[in-house]
């Protein structure tokens, strides 16, 4: 069996060799042109003359396009419609693309763009919540709100209670590789586009769109991302539908990429928060219930900050139970960058806000964090007998994904354990862990030794920080829970292999790959990896909410057993044996006392007229959801994690520095440990960088500050924690997935709080008020919640 | 211009525009795409690649490296560092067995520098790899990677010679050709080590009009002590003045280790940092500290001055035309020297505040000062009033925190994307505290904690 297996990344070669190619790096033919955009210097007004001339005069130009020479739709909106290609007259941030300029060369292409006289008639833009909220710009008519119990009559009969503020940044996904695509015009009006994209069927969708056909006509191929994050989901829209129409109107290949600038300048990020809260709590730090409000800049265009917003709420409790709470969320219109997916999708931005909750509440009763946190979980989950071990049979685990609600429910007599969206929940493991965790790292030997540390040091301090995660597991929007897969065998016995799914470092093809052996009982050597393609499987999902692994494995799970079925057949009919009796495994195939290399049995398969290829499709499910109401059960299953993080800070500067983390981390049965503990470091460090060192600055104008990797600082080498722990808890998903695996791309993002939180511990051992210390947590940030805490 | 060197071992002649970068021509000229393209400011490291010189093999950013600056080096791509008959180099080995490399972008930078690193037997990889960004690992699996491979020989075929050229008109190898060049070509651009031009050109499309490159101009390279005194030469890499610093003045080369990183130490020169008199750069804080004399040359004329001199207001230097640096000679000792370097992230990130302190303490009285700071104004600048405030009395806590408060005497700073002027004004007065402390013998530095 290929899967559990620490494989290495499947194309690790070609990393590490230089081979493996990107959108940037396809051999292209000649006469190839090149395209950049004029953005616009405004933030928000009116364009009044766009003069183009000296553009269309420069060096290599060949064309210049502007609203009105695009053929059909100009939008490149996921959601509404609201977001044109090239401005139709309005602007609405600095940055905003305004013409497109076509021209040999890419260089030649970014300087014309930088030679346009535009004039804009401008307004005061709207770039604060405030402003927002003054002007009652937003999406949607009104706030959304979630409600479970009488939040007014708990927080009104609190024995405590206690009011915050909280502030939160933003992120820049900073892939390595920046936004490309390139589109080569075919036959008949026909097109194919290399996109860097998350979501190969919406660039289908939307370039069919834009130049007028089906979208039969439209291919997209994708082999591979320099990393996503959520920041390819729906950004590489603007540049492969542009690619399309200049390929469209000129008859030659066009590509664009984003020099790094224009990539920070144009496109969304995550998007910042302010949640305010309102908490009733006993003396022993239990919650009674919170009110918490959410306000979140959008940007100026819709993009998918409406589920974004959604699962900021969903996130609102994260690991505890809440006997009454109101979220309510406004989802603001500002002229910036129309802020986006970013791994955990809005869910890391909610979770913070009751982590937040949690901190200050234990620092108000001087109480041990952890234990307040502890008293406040859910009910864990019950194991019954019966669900304990993971079928791997190919009739058990066939794609079915029986509901295991039952087996699983809290005994009957016990209160309810349900979020505040009515969701039971019944998988709850983080008592546990928790414990696992807290043991491993010597937690309570550590605590003292930090407070006598800092009995010891005056201009240093130390800080340690626990946080739980728990990860709601599906897209909220229920339909896309889908995916398909295509599977050919050949005659010698090798296997393509092809799902929706998009590979962009995670690890995903590799996991997959892993599957579709283990099916058909082969070496991995047997399996061809292939790029992601519109025209083998359609009606993909973006490859998102962490769902890759979970949606396409059991899509190509059900594809391969469809042929395995097939062969199993036709043998077992040969050799008087039940079908049940055919067997795959360790490179051969078994009919009763027959044995043959599974390559014998493909040829014999194909000789005798057996098909090889096979479609697979998955479904997730058990979901209900509706979002207006906030109620039902949006998420197949939830996967959890646990971490602890030491820091030190500097009182003078507020430099500050992460020393060691412990982390323990679910990812079920996982596939492939090695890659999941690869993501779990990798996302530990970039949620750590989001509330340490990552600072989005616009000034007043509305322009972003922080553009490049000079002036926005992701983590370097020396971010990491000098001690760096990571283990995976060993236990099987309840939930019937791909061999009992969790999703394991956007929850240990979350893990990183706890860096966070440990600033926040280190701030307090400063004085005598909460700090109040809020994100990012850069030192100048820290340097002010010291001033705070010290009154 | 007309350029000689090797590539991957074979000799290339190319003639190209003087600002056309290596990691254009690779990418466009040569289909070697392993190189990539990050941020094309060589803040990323993708596109690192091993040039090796008479001075050995060095990581650079070929993003912000003109074709002319190659002349007569030898460059090594990704594509050239696993062997001939595809044999990995053992970096790569230990990349893939280690889970080094996820989206796989950053990966072909990180090995090459990596593959310097272990060819000149460099073990301490965070200072090895702060130019490398990688936003999917987290960096431990490459960390693992890179020990793994610390032991392993070093491949013959990354061993490069660099080739023997003439001399290109171009680049002078003089400083007296030099002087001539610029007496000739007065608006002209003196190209050091580009790690700021290459932003002129990739970022601000300026023309750069006539260009010479000085990489080639060996007598204005080079440290010299004589005496009490070190004399560093204009050309003088910041790798070069980062190793000489260690000794004579370590709190420097501390912030030395943290200027760019270890591919922009390689290229950027201290005359360039000098020349180009921005208010952040990280050398004039510490060579005013030092009180530091900058000599300059223009033609056959030589004048020097005290370094705080040359930066008279923001943009403007004491600098003629066709004058340029020849070198800075500053103290070959100065035990109470310290340097902090404030900044978001600590690698590879430009101050938000630098500042340096240099008293002299006698008997308990101060009896000279000389504290500096960028960040703080518009040039590099010294802090008078709190200099003033300090001679003269004993070196204690209270009188450090009284001169402290003399700091918004001394600067009016702004607030920018890197920090607001509160917290420059209040994190300056306070790393005064930190020098009392720190000259005390207590912990003050974050670095230097552990769990």
């Amino acid at each position: 069996m290929s899967v559990a297996k620490s494989l290495p990344h499947d194309t690790a070669h070609l990393h590490v060799t230089g081979q493996a190619r990107y959108v940037d790096d396809i051999p292209t033919p000649s006469g190839t042109l090149h395209l950049a955009f004029g953005t616009s210097e405004v933030a928000c007004g009116t364009i009044t003359a766009m003069d183009l001339a000296a553009v269309r005069a420069a060096d290599g130009v060949v064309a210049v396009l502007t609203a009105d020479d695009l053929p059909f739709d100009n939008d490149v909106s996921p959601s509404a419609h609201d977001e044109p290609l090239l401005s139709d007259g309005t602007v609405h941030y600095i940055g905003q693309p305004l013409f497109l300029v076509i021209a040999t060369s890419h260089l030649a292409a970014r300087h014309a763009a930088k030679r346009a006289n535009v004039t804009i008639d401008a307004v005061t833009p709207i770039l604060t919540i405030e402003a927002a909220l003054a002007a009652n710009t937003r999406f949607e008519d009104g706030p959304r709100v979630y409600r479970k119990g009488d939040i007014d009559a708990a927080l009104a009969s609190a024995p405590n209670r206690l009011q915050g503020r909280f502030e939160m940044g933003g992120q820049e996904h900073f892939y390595l590789e920046g936004q490309a695509a390139l589109a080569l015009p075919q036959e008949g009006g026909d097109m194919l586009v290399h996109s860097s994209t998350q979501h190969p069927t919406e660039i289908q969708h939307k370039v069919a769109e834009a130049i007028g056909v089906p979208m039969h006509g439209v291919r997209v191929e994708i082999r591979r991302m320099g990393g996503g994050f959520g920041g390819k989901e729906s950004q590489g829209n603007a540049l492969a539908v542009g690619c399309a129409v200049a390929a469209r109107l000129t008859g030659k290949p066009c590509k664009m990429r984003y020099d790094r600038d224009d990539d920070m300048m144009i496109t969304g990020k995550r998007h910042d928060f302010r949640i305010d809260y309102d908490v009733g709590y006993d003396d022993g730090g239990r919650l009674t219930g919170v009110d918490f409000t959410h306000y979140t800049r959008c940007g100026w265009a819709m993009d998918l900050s409406l589920p974004v917003a959604d699962r900021a709420m969903l996130h609102a409790d994260n690991a505890y139970l809440l006997p009454a709470a109101r979220i309510t969320s406004h989802r603001l219109k500002t002229n910036t960058q129309s802020a986006t997916a970013y791994r955990g999708f809005g869910g890391p931005q909610g979770m913070l806000g009751i982590e937040r909750v949690m901190d200050h509440v234990a620092q108000v009763l001087g109480k041990d964090p952890v234990a307040v946190r502890r008293i406040n979980y859910y009910d864990p989950m019950v194991v019954s007998a019966d669900a304990s071990g993971a079928s791997h049979s190919r009739k058990e685990n066939a794609g079915t994904g029986k509901p295991f609600g039952a087996s699983f429910s809290p005994k009957a007599g016990k209160h309810e354990n349900t979020t505040p969206y009515h969701m039971e929940v019944t998988d709850f493991i983080l008592h546990e862990m928790t414990d696992t965790l807290l043991e491993s790292a010597d937690y309570d030997a550590r605590r003292k030794a930090v407070t006598d540390w800092n009995g010891a040091n005056t201009v240093l301090k130390k800080g340690l920080a626990f946080s739980p995660v728990k990860f709601g597991i599906s897209f909220t929007l229920t339909h896309l829970n889908q995916a398909g897969a295509l599977v050919h065998v050949y005659q010698d016995g090798s296997i393509h292999l092809n799902h929706g799914g998009t590979e962009m470092g995670q690890g995903l093809f590799q996991k997959v790959a892993q599957v579709a052996a283990s099916r058909f009982g082969v070496d991995m050597s047997a399996i061809k990896i292939t790029a992601t393609d519109t025209a083998k499987v359609p009606n993909t999902s973006a490859t998102a909410a962490s769902s890759g692994t979970d949606l396409n494995g059991m899509a190509v799970q059900a594809a391969c057993d469809t042929i395995c079925d097939r062969i199993a057949g036709f043998l077992a009919e040969a050799h008087g044996v039940a079908v049940d009796d055919v067997v795959f495994a360790d490179g051969q195939v078994q009919a009763g006392e027959v044995s043959m290399t599974f390559a014998e049995a493909a040829q014999l398969a194909y000789v005798n007229r057996v098909s090889l290829s096979a479609t697979g499709f998955y479904k997730t499910p058990d979901l209900a959801w509706d979002r207006i109401a906030g109620k039902g059960r949006p998420f197949f299953y939830f996967a959890y994690g646990a971490s602890l993080s030491e820091v030190v800070i500097d009182t003078l500067t507020g430099e500050n520095r992460i020393l060691r983390t412990d982390i323990l981390h679910d990812a079920g049965t996982s596939l492939n440990p090695a890659l999941d503990i690869g993501q779990i470091e990798g996302g530990y460090v970039q949620g750590a960088g989001w509330l340490t060192t990552e600072e989005l600055v616009w000034d007043d104008s509305g322009r972003l500050r922080t553009h490049a990797p000079s002036t926005y600082k992701i983590p370097a080498c020396s971010d990491r924690p000098d001690v760096f722990n990571v283990a995976l808890w060993d236990g099987a998903n309840p939930a019937k997935t791909i061999y009992r695996s969790k999703a394991v791309g956007e929850p240990p993002f979350m893990l990183g709080i706890s860096a966070f939180l440990a600033l926040s511990d280190a701030v307090a051992a400063c004085g005598p008020a909460y700090g109040d210390l809020h994100a990012p947590a850069t030192a100048q940030e820290v340097l002010a919640a010291i001033g705070r805490t010290r009154g | 211009m007309k350029t000689t060197f090797l590539l991957n071992g074979e000799t290339v002649r190319v003639d190209t525009d003087p600002t056309r970068t290596l990691l254009d021509w690779l990418r466009d000229e040569r289909g070697l795409t392993g190189t990539k393209e990050g941020c094309n400011e060589g803040d990323c490291g993708a596109c690192t690649v091993m040039v090796t010189d008479g001075d050995g093999a060095k990581a650079l950013n070929a993003c912000i490296l003109f074709m002319p600056q190659l002349h007569g080096k030898a460059v090594r791509t990704v594509e050239g560092v696993s062997g001939p008959d595809g044999t990995l180099h053992p970096v790569q080995t230990a990349m893939v067995e280690n889970h080094g490399s996820q989206c796989g972008f950053c990966t072909p930078g990180f090995v090459v520098s990596m593959a310097v690193g272990h060819a000149n037997g460099q073990t301490d990889h965070d200072n090895m790899l702060a130019g490398n960004l990688c936003r999917c690992t987290g960096y431990a699996p490459i960390i693992r990677a890179a020990k793994a491979a610390e032991n392993a020989a070093v491949p013959v075929w990354v061993k490069d010679k660099a080739p023997t050229v003439e001399a290109a008109p171009f680049a002078p190898e003089t400083s007296d050709d030099l002087a001539a060049w610029y007496l000739a070509h007065p608006d002209g651009t003196l190209v050091a080590g580009a790690t700021d031009v290459g932003l002129w050109v990739t970022k601000q499309f300026r023309e750069l009009g006539d260009v010479a490159f000085l990489n080639r101009c060996t007598d204005l390279r080079g440290i010299t002590q004589s005496g009490d005194t070190i004399r560093i030469g204009a050309m003088t890499t910041m790798t070069d003045v980062l190793a000489a610093m260690r000794d004579a003045h370590p709190s420097y080369a501390e912030m030395i280790r943290r200027y760019g990183s270890q591919q922009v130490r390689n290229a950027a020169t201290i005359g360039g940092n000098i020349a180009n008199g921005s208010p952040i750069g990280d050398n004039p804080p510490a060579l005013i500290a030092l009180g530091a004399t900058l000599h300059l040359r223009c033609g056959d004329q030589r004048r020097e001055m005290a370094i705080e001199d040359f930066f008279i207001d923001y943009g403007k230097q004491d600098r003629q035309r066709g004058e340029f640096v020849e070198a800075v000679t500053l103290p070959a000792s100065a035990p109470t020297l310290r340097c902090y370097k404030i900044s978001k992230r600590f690698d590879q990130d430009i101050s938000a505040i630098c500042g340096c302190f240099n008293l002299t303490v006698t008997k308990g009285i101060v009896t000279d000062a000389c504290i500096a700071f960028g960040g703080m104004a518009g040039t590099p600048k010294r802090a008078a009033a709190v200099e003033a405030a300090l001679v003269g009395n004993a070196w204690t806590i209270e009188n450090a925190q009284a001169a402290m408060a003399k700091m918004g005497e001394d600067f009016t700073p702004l607030s920018d994307m890197r920090a607001s002027a509160d917290y420059r004004l209040t994190t300056a007065a306070n790393l005064l505290q930190r020098y009392f402390h720190d000259l005390s013998g207590q912990d003050t530095s974050v670095l230097e904690v552990s769990a």
